[in-house]
Parts: structure tokens; C-alpha cells; sequence
């Protein structure tokens, strides 16, 4: 793998540091990875991140939830449960509070036999949002038979009232064992950030051991790739820069932002000058991420 | 039943971002300064449940990381008055309603009743009577919402805003056969009908040949459907045009048939003789027979495209007014055929200037109030339906005081063929069910489709607001694409404007007549009349077509999707839309009578002389010598400063095919001439969107606005990249009301202005092949408050859709190297009039430019040719702002100088050259080698070497030689200065 120079968002060949650089294409042997894509409620990110799945060659499928409850063989063959982005609910109440109340008392057991039995769980944005306040993530203290743990963490409005789309950066921890971030070259991954709550805060009684455990795979980074808390290169004020949260297995993972909105190439806002330069991706380096989960669902 | 109250409060480490936030506007907007504002949440839980369940509910709603519930009262923390905001009472509370649902899945049952939510602030040292006036300007909105101020201690409330009554559904008759002309206009005006006299007339004498008194029911659904919002009166009768030389021409079948249609009809005509269409069949798939226009695109998909506008809703309810316009159009681009894929979305908002400082007529609200409540109508509204916008823009002028326009439109992928039908075509037959679904119906929106074709006044109906709920309609998209895809539909149409009477009335023409029975139709509350049953615009509804084999497997799916959908009815072939309650008879109206049986009275229109002379430029204002100022002021000014931080609240990636985004450069905050979507996963094909809007042009000739709209619609795709073949457009029109009466004396020559414009559009869009596929005419923009007339400036939206095969070979304005050649596309005149420059200096006089259609047609072929043999590196449509404006885009997205020379004319100084807004020109760049190719190929169309592109650095500077001066020199970074330098957001 030839390293690539930074397309950053100042663009600056001169001053290159070092992109996030993961495998991009088709994963020998994904085709027996079976991924389950929620839809409904609300949701609308399902096409692009089923569409991210088959790129590499694994097996999605988008299935409202409501279908996924009355299927008792809904979650046999599938090694990802994918809660992507949308506005369950209309985010009234809280973001996600509403859908993963319900799904912890409709799926909530089955959650969690998938999880022990080594299943991957991924959450993104409103999804991210779902799994905090469903105790997947940070997930602690929770052993195998166990119900769900407890919510540990929660995601609140942006410092900033209201929505952003933007681009940001993101820090990609190497000390964290979250799996979907593994395998890759590199730190600083730029992908776009879209919503209106994205400020994670941990249960105090929890926190230490988030921090210890490197339970936080993704921060948001300035131009130096150093974590930050300064708007706009950190959207939503989260201390730190935590932009996600994994389980200790590392198997479970949520994050605000949105690599399956990456796929392509052009998705990037540099991608001519990228071009240009000879420095652009074959695909959209967001499908890393998602890469990560396939290779280690393939483990 | 019992009310429970759950009071809800964050965490200090959480913060309250909405008690900031209305700290900042109090701050703001009022100037008022309150040391300390905090929020609550509440929810009134009328649901039946125990104690017990109400506290379990209580704690679900709650979040335990960062949260704080009482299911009754928190402790007040030592505030000296606290204000409640609410709903009024029946006013769609879609958080109520996820709270009922939360409250369900809590304790496993359904519930009766319903869940309300409120807001609680909370404030130190401010005073309570401060309040009372500020909380209708900052914290509600009185049309929809009460606020209750108090600074008395709190005690438990425990009422909630019950809507409805037991009033008996009963069905009235209105005497309208014996009624005098009097007394007919009476009847029309006092019951918002918007009905003329001409058609009172007609009604009253159809009556009378059936020999009986038209129901209150028959009475509002034949205004609804005569309604100008419906059935588009204007451009539909005839016209006697007095033409310049005083001749009488006579336009019979009106404006649409004659310009618009017929301007699309040629185009088709022309499109046949070439062959062009031979291998993937006809371009033209579905045009304006539907709820919006179907071109072809690739084997697989359609493109579906429309834009509304939704004004006099958004002048009362900034936000609800505006997320339903945005979520309206969603169901318009959606209910095409049997149901198209949304894609994308694109608005664009006329307002008075934000900073109008002159009193505001009472019944009116600040432009800026209404900004940014539209603003976060259609942010809320799209993001949370899961579509990405492209497209957006901001005009301002004063004469939008009485009316803003919100354009708010949506394109959409529609499968060629679902369930082995063609999906454009909808197969309705005799016997198939009518079903209703999605939201329930409540009085709101009541006389939405005749308010808005009357002038606003202070006495305008609250009810005509609708409350968008985005969620309801995104799980009815959902459930209806299922339907669609296991062919269980038959046809399907949007429940807007009119309601049912309108949504059913026209469906009835699929089988040639309808039946059904208003009883069955979910209510919001009780007490409504049949006729208010039959037209209310309760929104997030879609009438179906189904065949009767399907009905059951229909509902299943309804029911497991969390759907609710009714069998209203039956389609039928009686040639009647018959509507009963229960047994009772409510309308028995000939489907002849309803859709043909208006009167149409022959108008007329003529120019007069009504040019005034406004020039208010200062001393010095064209010299060579200020240019620089002049550029700096533009982009500074409302209409070009950088609007980035509003932007970015609308969603623009979702879905993940953005190519070209809204907003480009290096900073991300230059806005892009023309985006670009990838059409669908795995593919290569792009769609192209652009737009053109010219309203300073139209008070000097609208003819020329409308060339000048289509003209920059098309460069616009043109430059990123769009085909030549394959462009499609959609007219809006937003016009004064142009039929002359007391109130309108001049009436004449706004409806001159129109014929004009009409023409104008037709000769266009001939001459560039493009057909228009869609509209709506929006013709009542005038408000009369406090005896003053404010009405908007002719104003034409031409939306363009483009596609190309390959995304990667798009463009964007942002030049890409130094040393790459700066070119101008053809030929600047002193075309000054109506321009940004001399609006700015208070100059709104002068002659606007006219556009050489079929000369521009020619060059954009030949550029067409250049672009795509891989020549161009940037390329920009010139268009508000002119030169100068475009030159100042390629400098803040690049970061880069540019040395710009531009000969000495002398009919051009410095200032027209860089401000005339002469249409038909592109400015490009292309790498210095291809110079001498470009050269031959362009030569013969008015091309100009300007110059070239110069490195990037602190050192960056756009310098412009004019003749052997230097007339302008700018250091890239002070141009930005000015761009940003407001910070809005």
C-alpha cells in the first residue's frame, strides 16, 4: 500500500500529515458476511451504508424493524447489526431515546445473546445515539448472559443549538480495540458530520474506565490531528472530541459522524484538487470503517 | 382520565443549549438582557395510566446520564418568572405524539388519549411585563402556540389543550339560487371562498337547473377546485394583449397552452424530426399531467422534478408555513406516477431586507423573524425526511415585506417500470378502492387553497396554517415504496392544497367518477363538519388507488408499518364525485361541472407607461477609480455575504452521492454555480441542478427576465458539466395579483407584464431545446395592512435539471492551477439596469439586459464541445454581481490571485465591465497549452483572454488593469474579510 499525502480541508500539499489509510477493496471470503441494516421509524441511511457493505463484497440487507421483531430467525447468518442515521422518531424527546426504548423491549435479549456470541454491532449518528442509550456502548461491566447493560453514556445537543453538515477529522485512536478502526495506516480520517446532538458525555462512575480502556476510538482533530473541543473542527462540544464510543470487546461501536456518507471518491469536498495533486482515493476512505467490521467479522 | 405532568430538566454538565440560545436572541433581537434563562421540558401524559405507570413512563422519557424527571414539579431554583409555551388547542404536537408512543412501548399496551408537550423557561432578573412582550416575538409563535407568563409561585397544572366538540356532523345548504349579486359576493367573501362574482353566478345558476340549494360542502369543494391555487384561472383564459404598435392580439387558449405548453409541445415536436430520441425513446416522459414532470435518464430510472412555493403559509408561520412547503413538494415529486424515489431537495427564499428598519405593519412580522423561522421550517423539515438540499439561494427586497416567497421543490428517481408497469403510468379502474393514509385530518389547513390565492389582510385565518410532521410522511414514503415495489397500488396522488376534494376530485378523472363515505376518515379530535372534513389540508396524507384483490394485503402492510390507512371509497364510472357521511348525501357534484364549469371571462393587458425614474447613486459611485470599494460593499452586502453557517443546518450529504455540494473552495463557503448528485449507488450518472431568477429586471421588461432566468439556469448546468440534450426546466411564477379591480387599479399592466414574461420564457426555451416539465404560478402576492398595498415585484424561478453520464467529469467555478488561463465567454454591454451594483448605490432605473437566445445557444454548443474534449478547468455562469462578483468567487474558493486586463472600450469603463450583468457569459479557465485551441474553438463567440491564475499564499491578490490603470488591487485575505465578516448564523 503506497502511503497517500493529507487531503485536508485547507489543502496544502506542502504540509502533508498522515491519512487514515485503510484497505478499500473487496474482502476475500465477505460474501459469508451477512449484515443487517435497520430501516424505518425514520431511519434513511440504510441504501448508502448497505451500498458501502456490498462494495467489499459482504452480504446487506435492509429490514424494517418491525419485520426484523417478527422474525425469530431475523439475526441467524448475520454477523453485523448496522443502527445507521435518520431521526427515529423525529429525535422528539431525545435523539434515539424513543427507538431504543422499544428496542430494548422487543430485541433487547436477542441483542444481547448476537452480542455474546461474538456478533458485531455498529451505530452511526442516530444509530450511535440508539446504542448509547441502549448500554451497548461503552457497555461496561456487562458479562456474557447478562441483560443489556445499563445507558453509561448519553449524546446531547451541540454546544451550538441545532443541526451542522460539515466536514471533520477524525483522530483514529491506535491504543483502542475497536476492531472497525484496525488494519489501517495512518490517524487522521476526514469524513462529514451531520446532526443537531453529538455531545457525548460519560457517566461520571464510568469514566475513568472509558478513558483507561481507550473505549474511545474516533476524537475529532484539528489541522495538527490533535483532539479538540474548538468549533467548528469539533462540532458539538463533545469534552475531548469524543465523536465515538466502543465495548471493551471492541466488537460494538458508535460514532457521530458518517463514513458510509464516504464511499466514493468524490464525496470528498477536495476531491478535484485531490485529483490534481495524484492523490485520490480509489474509493471513498469512509468504507474503511466499515471494512474494519467485515475483516473482523471474517476472524 | 387522570393527567400526569413530567417535568424534565438537564444536568449542569449537560448545559442547556435552548436557554442559551434564547438568551442570545432575547439579546438580539430585543435587546433585552437576562442574566440567567434555563429550560424545561414537560409532558402532559392523558393516557390512562396508573401511577405507577406513570412513573415508570416518566423515567423512560428521561435520560439517566444526563437528566433530571419529577412527575410533577422540580423545584423553581429561585427564578423570578418563568413563562409556559404550548400548543393551542388541535395543533399537530408530533412530540406528543412520539411520546405516546414511547409511553406504550413502556408499559406494553396501547394507550387512549393523547401525550402533550410544552416548554418551560425559567428567568433571573428580568422583569415579568419584559416578558410578556417578548415572549411573542422571540419565544412563541401566537398563531399556533399560547404563551403564559407568571411570577407567581408555581403550582401543579394539570390541564391540557383538548381539541373538538360534540357538535353533530351535520350537513347545511347554502340559498344561493335566490341570492342577489349582493348577497352572492357576500357569501363568497365571508366564507373565504375566493370566489368571483362572474363565478357565484354560475354556481347559483347550475343550482338552479338541478332545481335545488348547493350543499356547504358542494359550495367549498367547488371553491377549492376553482380556486387560482388549483385550477390556475389566469393562465388558463383568454387574453386580449394590446400589443406596442396599440394592435389587439387575441390569446385564446390562454398563457399555459399557448407559451408554456406550447413551448414544450415544440420542442417535443422538434426533438421527433431529429431522431434524437430514437435509441432510449422519448425524453419527455410524463410532462403536466401530473403532480410534476417525468423526463428519461438512464435504462433503469426517470427523473421526477417540482418546486413550489409556499408564501402566504410562511407569512404567518414562518416555521410551519415553511417545513410544509418543504415536505409538500416531498409528496408532490413522490406521488408521481405510482411513486418515485426522492433524491433531492432545493428552496430558495425572497425576503425584505433583514436589517428593515422602517415600522412594520401590524399583522406583519420582521423579515428577519421570518428568516429564520423559514429557515429552520425547511432544516427541520428536509433533514428529518432524510433528504439531502442542493440547491438554495436568498434575495432580498423590501417590496417582500407583504408576501416572502418560499420556493421549495424536490427531485426524484423514478423506476422506469414496478411490478411489470411502466411506475409514470397509474392504471386506475372502475371498482378500485380509494384509501386514505398517513396523518388524520383536524381543521388545520381549512381554506389553505383559497387563502392563498387572495391578498393577505389582518383578519387572515389561523386555521390555514398546517404543522409538518416529517416522521408521519418518511414512514409513509417507506411503506409506500413497498407498496409500489409488490405491486399493490394502482395510483396514487398528494392530499395538499384543497385536501380530499381536491386529491379525490381530480383521481376521479382516472375512472371517470369517485365515491366516499367522509365517516370513515380518521379525525384528530371530534366536531368536524363533513365539509370541513372534505377539505381540510391536514398534512402528511396521499390518496391511493387500489384494486380491490390487493386491499387486504394493503392494509397488512399499513398496519405493520405503523401507518394508519382508511378505505374511504370507491372509484367508480357515474361521471360524479359523490361524497356521503355515513347515509347522509354531503356532495353530488357532474365531474363536468366541477373541472370545466367555471366561467372564463376574457382579460385584458396592457403596458403603461409606469416607469419612474429611482436613481439615488451618490457622487462618484461608477468612478474607475472606486471599483474596488464597490466589490468590497457587494460582498459584504445581505445579497452576497457569505451564508455558509445558515447552510450548513440543511442536511447535504445524506444518501452519500454528493459530487458537487452547495458549497465549494477551500473554505467550503463559496456557492457552487450548479451541483451535482451521483443518481443512484454503484452508477456513474449525475444530476445536474441549477437555477435562474431575475425580479430586478421585470419592472423594465419581463421579457427579458424570463430570458435572463432560463438563460442562467442553463449556463449554470451548462458549466458543471450538464449535456446539451438532456436539460429540463420548471416555471414558477410569484406575481402581483394581475387582474384589474378597485384595489388593483394598475392590473392591466401586471398582467401585461406576465403575456411578456410568458413569451420571453417560450422563446428561450425554444431556442435552447429545453422543455419546460413542471410549474406553478403563485398569483396573489400582494398584502393590503393598515390601508398600505406592498406587492412583490414580478418574480420568475426557472429550475434546471441536467444530467451527464460521468460524474468525474464535472466542474466546479474553483480555478485549479497557477498560470492557467482566464477566460470570458461572451459579450459585456452596459446592461446596468437592475444590476446588484447600482441597486446597491440606490439606483433601480436603467436598461436591463436582453439576451440573444439564439446567438447564446450557439455558443454554449461550441463551449459545450470544448468542455467536453477535456479542455476547461473552471468554469463559472456570470450572473448577479457580474464580472466582478464572479471574479471575486474564483479568488475566495481558490485562495489564488488572479491578474485580470480588460481592454479599453468606450462604450465600458472599469465599473461596467465589472458590474453590468449582461446574461450568456462564462468565465473559465483552462491550462495555458490548450490556449490556441481554445483560441480557434471559441474564438467566433465573444471569447476575451482576461488573464491568468496566480499562485496560492498570504500574498494572493486579485489585480484588475483596465486599459494601461490599474483600477483595482485586492489582497485575496481583505476580500474574505469582507465575505465573512458578519458571521450570520
Amino acid at each position: 500500500m503506497t502511503p497517500r499525502t493529507n487531503p485536508s480541508d485547507r489543502w496544502d500539499p506542502e504540509r502533508p500529515s498522515p491519512v487514515w489509510d485503510a484497505p478499500l477493496d473487496a474482502i476475500e471470503g465477505a460474501a459469508e458476511v451477512g449484515v443487517l441494516v435497520f430501516a424505518g421509524y425514520g431511519l434513511n441511511c440504510e441504501a448508502e451504508t448497505a451500498a458501502g457493505f456490498e462494495m467489499l463484497g459482504a452480504r446487506p440487507r435492509i429490514r424494517h424493524f418491525s419485520d426484523v421483531i417478527d422474525d425469530p430467525t431475523a439475526l441467524e447468518d448475520v454477523r453485523i447489526v448496522v443502527f445507521g442515521g435518520g431521526f427515529s422518531f423525529g429525535d422528539h424527546i431525545a435523539s434515539g431515546r424513543v427507538f431504543a426504548n422499544r428496542v430494548r423491549a422487543r430485541l433487547g435479549d436477542r441483542l444481547a445473546s448476537f452480542v455474546d456470541g461474538g456478533g458485531l454491532v455498529l451505530g452511526i449518528c442516530n444509530g450511535f445515539q440508539t446504542i448509547a442509550k441502549l448500554g451497548l456502548v461503552p457497555g461496561l461491566q456487562r458479562r456474557a448472559g447478562d441483560p443489556l447493560a445499563p445507558q453509561q453514556a448519553t449524546i446531547e445537543h451541540n454546544d451550538r443549538l441545532g443541526y451542522r453538515n460539515g466536514w471533520v477529522r477524525l483522530r483514529i485512536e491506535p491504543e483502542s480495540p475497536c476492531v472497525f478502526t484496525q488494519g489501517a495506516t495512518g490517524s487522521l480520517l476526514e469524513v462529514p458530520s451531520r446532526h443537531g446532538e453529538g455531545k457525548v458525555l460519560l457517566d461520571p462512575a464510568f469514566e475513568a474506565e472509558v478513558l483507561e480502556g481507550h473505549l474511545v476510538p474516533v476524537r475529532y482533530a484539528d489541522a495538527e490531528g490533535n483532539a479538540t473541543e474548538v468549533w467548528p473542527d469539533n462540532p458539538n462540544g463533545s469534552p475531548g472530541g469524543i465523536a465515538g464510543l466502543c465495548d471493551p470487546t471492541g466488537r460494538i461501536f458508535g460514532l457521530m459522524p458518517h463514513p458510509e456518507a464516504y464511499l466514493y471518491p468524490e464525496n470528498h469536498p477536495d476531491w478535484i484538487a485531490q485529483r490534481d495533486a495524484g492523490c485520490l482515493p480509489t474509493r471513498g476512505s469512509g468504507l474503511g470503517i466499515l471494512a474494519g467490521g467485515v475483516r473482523a467479522a471474517l476472524r | 382520565m387522570t393527567v400526569h405532568r413530567v417535568e424534565i430538566r438537564s444536568s449542569a454538565r449537560a448545559g442547556d443549549a435552548l436557554g442559551a440560545q434564547t438568551r442570545a436572541r432575547l439579546r438580539a433581537w430585543l435587546g433585552v438582557d437576562a442574566p440567567r434563562v434555563s429550560t424545561r421540558r414537560i409532558y402532559h401524559l392523558d393516557l390512562g395510566l396508573s401511577d405507577d405507570e406513570a412513573r415508570r413512563v416518566c423515567a423512560a422519557l428521561a435520560d439517566p446520564v444526563s437528566e433530571e424527571a419529577s412527575l410533577g414539579l422540580l423545584e423553581d431554583e429561585g427564578a423570578d418568572v418563568w413563562v409556559t409555551v404550548a400548543f393551542k388547542p388541535g395543533v399537530t404536537d408530533t412530540v406528543g405524539a412520539s411520546v405516546k408512543r414511547a409511553a406504550e412501548d413502556c408499559v406494553g399496551r396501547s394507550l387512549p388519549g393523547r401525550a402533550y408537550a410544552s416548554t418551560l423557561y425559567l428567568f433571573w432578573g428580568v422583569e415579568r411585563s419584559v416578558l410578556q412582550t417578548a415572549a411573542p416575538k422571540v419565544l412563541c409563535n401566537p398563531v399556533i402556540e399560547t404563551a403564559t407568563v407568571s411570577s407567581e409561585p408555581r403550582t401543579l397544572d394539570l390541564g391540557v389543550p383538548q381539541a373538538g366538540s360534540d357538535a353533530p356532523p351535520v350537513v347545511g345548504t347554502v340559498a344561493l339560487r335566490e341570492a342577489d349579486d349582493h348577497t352572492l359576493q357576500a357569501i363568497s367573501k365571508d366564507g373565504m371562498l375566493a370566489l368571483t362574482l362572474a363565478e357565484m353566478q354560475t354556481i347559483a345558476a347550475h343550482f338552479r337547473e338541478l332545481g335545488r340549494d348547493p350543499t356547504d360542502a358542494e359550495l367549498e369543494c367547488l371553491a377549492q377546485t376553482w380556486s387560482e391555487h388549483c385550477k390556475h384561472k389566469i393562465f388558463a383564459a383568454p387574453i386580449d394583449f394590446v400589443e406596442e404598435d396599440g394592435t389587439v392580439s387575441r390569446i385564446e387558449r390562454g398563457l399555459f397552452r399557448r407559451y408554456i405548453r406550447g413551448a414544450t409541445e415544440a420542442i417535443a415536436k422538434t426533438r421527433q424530426e431529429s431522431g434524437i430520441d430514437e435509441a432510449d425513446g422519448p425524453f419527455l416522459v410524463s410532462v403536466f399531467h401530473d403532480n410534476a414532470g417525468v423526463v428519461r435518464f438512464t435504462e433503469s430510472d426517470h427523473l421526477v422534478y417540482k418546486v413550489e412555493t409556499h408564501n402566504s403559509p410562511s407569512a404567518l408561520d414562518p416555521y410551519g408555513g415553511a417545513m410544509t412547503g418543504i415536505v409538500g413538494v416531498n409528496r408532490d415529486s413522490f406521488g408521481t406516477g405510482r411513486g418515485a424515489d426522492l433524491l433531492t431537495n432545493v428552496w430558495g427564499y425572497c425576503f425584505a431586507r433583514p436589517d428593515y428598519d422602517a415600522p412594520i405593519p401590524s399583522g406583519l412580522m420582521h423579515p428577519r423573524r421570518i428568516r429564520d423561522g423559514v429557515h429552520r421550517g425547511v432544516i427541520d423539515g428536509g433533514n428529518q425526511s432524510g433528504v439531502p438540499y442542493s440547491r438554495g439561494f436568498e434575495l432580498f427586497d423590501d417590496r417582500y415585506l407583504g408576501k416572502p416567497l418560499v420556493y421549495c421543490g424536490t427531485a426524484a428517481l423514478m423506476p422506469v417500470e414496478c411490478a411489470g408497469v411502466p411506475t409514470h403510468e397509474k392504471p386506475v379502474e372502475v371498482g378500485h378502492s380509494i384509501v386514505m393514509l398517513g396523518g388524520r385530518i383536524g381543521k388545520d389547513g381549512i381554506h389553505g387553497a383559497t387563502f392563498s390565492s387572495a391578498e393577505l389582510d389582518e383578519n387572515a385565518p389561523v386555521q390555514a396554517v398546517q404543522i409538518g410532521d416529517p416522521i408521519t410522511q418518511k414512514m409513509m414514503f417507506d411503506m409506500l415504496a413497498e407498496a409500489r415495489d409488490a405491486g399493490l397500488l394502482s395510483g396514487m396522488t398528494d392530499n395538499g392544497a384543497g385536501g380530499l376534494s381536491s386529491s379525490i376530485g381530480e383521481m376521479a378523472e382516472f375512472t371517470g367518477g369517485a365515491r366516499i363515505d367522509l365517516a370513515r376518515a380518521p379525525l384528530k379530535y371530534p366536531g368536524l363538519a363533513p365539509w370541513e372534513i372534505l377539505i381540510s389540508e391536514a398534512q402528511e396524507r396521499m390518496s391511493v388507488a387500489v384494486p380491490p384483490e390487493h386491499v387486504e394485503s394493503f392494509l397488512a402492510l399499513a398496519r405493520r408499518r405503523e401507518v394508519e390507512a382508511s378505505v374511504l371509497g370507491v372509484f367508480t364510472d357515474s361521471g360524479r364525485f359523490e361524497v356521503t357521511y355515513g347515509e347522509t348525501s354531503v356532495v353530488d357534484l357532474s365531474l363536468e361541472f366541477l373541472h370545466e364549469g367555471w366561467p372564463k371571462p376574457v382579460l385584458r393587458a396592457e403596458l403603461d407607461d409606469l416607469a419612474v425614474e429611482v436613481d439615488g447613486l451618490p457622487e462618484g459611485w461608477q468612478d474607475e477609480g472606486a471599483v474596488g470599494e464597490r466589490l468590497e460593499e457587494l460582498l459584504a452586502s445581505h445579497e452576497f455575504r457569505c451564508t455558509v453557517d445558515i447552510a450548513r443546518g440543511y442536511d447535504h450529504e445524506v444518501k452519500g452521492l454528493s459530487v458537487v455540494k452547495p458549497w465549494i473552495g477551500v473554505h467550503r463557503d463559496v456557492p457552487s454555480t450548479a451541483t451535482v448528485m451521483r443518481a443512484r449507488h454503484g452508477r456513474s450518472e449525475g444530476v445536474v441542478l441549477g437555477e435562474g431568477i431575475a425580479p430586478f429586471f421585470a419592472a423594465d421588461d419581463a421579457d427579458a427576465m424570463a430570458k435572463a432566468c432560463v438563460d442562467e439556469g442553463v449556463r449554470r448546468v451548462l458549466c458543471a458539466g450538464a449535456r446539451l440534450d438532456r436539460m429540463a426546466a420548471l416555471d414558477n411564477f410569484c406575481w402581483p395579483d394581475p387582474i384589474r379591480s378597485e384595489k388593483t387599479p394598475d392590473g392591466e399592466h401586471k398582467l401585461a407584464q406576465l403575456v411578456l414574461c410568458c413569451r420571453g420564457l417560450r422563446t428561450a426555451c425554444e431556442a435552447y431545446g429545453v422543455p419546460l416539465i413542471s410549474g406553478k404560478d403563485s398569483m396573489k402576492n400582494d398584502a393590503v395592512l393598515d390601508g398600505v398595498k406592498i406587492s412583490i415585484p414580478p418574480t420568475l424561478l426557472v429550475s434546471v435539471m441536467g444530467q451527464m453520464a460521468d460524474v468525474s467529469a464535472v466542474l466546479t467555478l474553483q480555478p485549479r492551477g497557477e498560470g492557467d488561463v482566464v477566460w470570458l465567454l461572451g459579450m459585456t454591454h452596459a446592461d446596468l439596469g437592475g444590476s446588484a451594483a447600482e441597486r446597491m448605490g440606490g439606483r433601480f432605473s436603467g436598461a436591463v439586459p436582453t439576451s440573444d437566445v439564439m446567438a447564446y445557444a450557439q455558443t454554449y454548443a461550441a463551449f459545450a464541445e470544448v468542455r467536453d474534449a477535456g479542455l476547461v478547468r473552471s468554469a463559472d455562469a456570470l450572473g448577479r454581481g457580474g464580472l466582478g462578483m464572479a471574479l471575486a468567487r474564483a479568488a475566495l474558493s481558490s485562495d489564488r490571485g488572479l491578474s485580470i486586463a480588460l481592454p479599453s472600450l468606450p462604450s465600458l469603463g472599469a465599473y461596467g465591465w465589472l458590474f453590468s450583468e449582461s446574461t450568456g457569459r462564462i468565465l473559465f479557465t483552462t491550462a495555458a497549452d490548450d490556449a490556441a485551441a481554445v483560441e480557434r474553438a471559441l474564438g467566433p463567440h465573444g471569447l476575451l483572454r482576461l488573464g491568468s491564475v496566480g499562485a496560492r499564499g498570504p500574498g494572493a491578490a486579485v489585480t484588475v488593469m483596465h486599459g494601461t490603470r490599474r483600477v483595482l488591487e485586492r489582497p485575496v485575505a481583505a476580500l474574505r474579510a469582507r465575505y465573512v465578516g458578519h458571521g450570520e448564523g
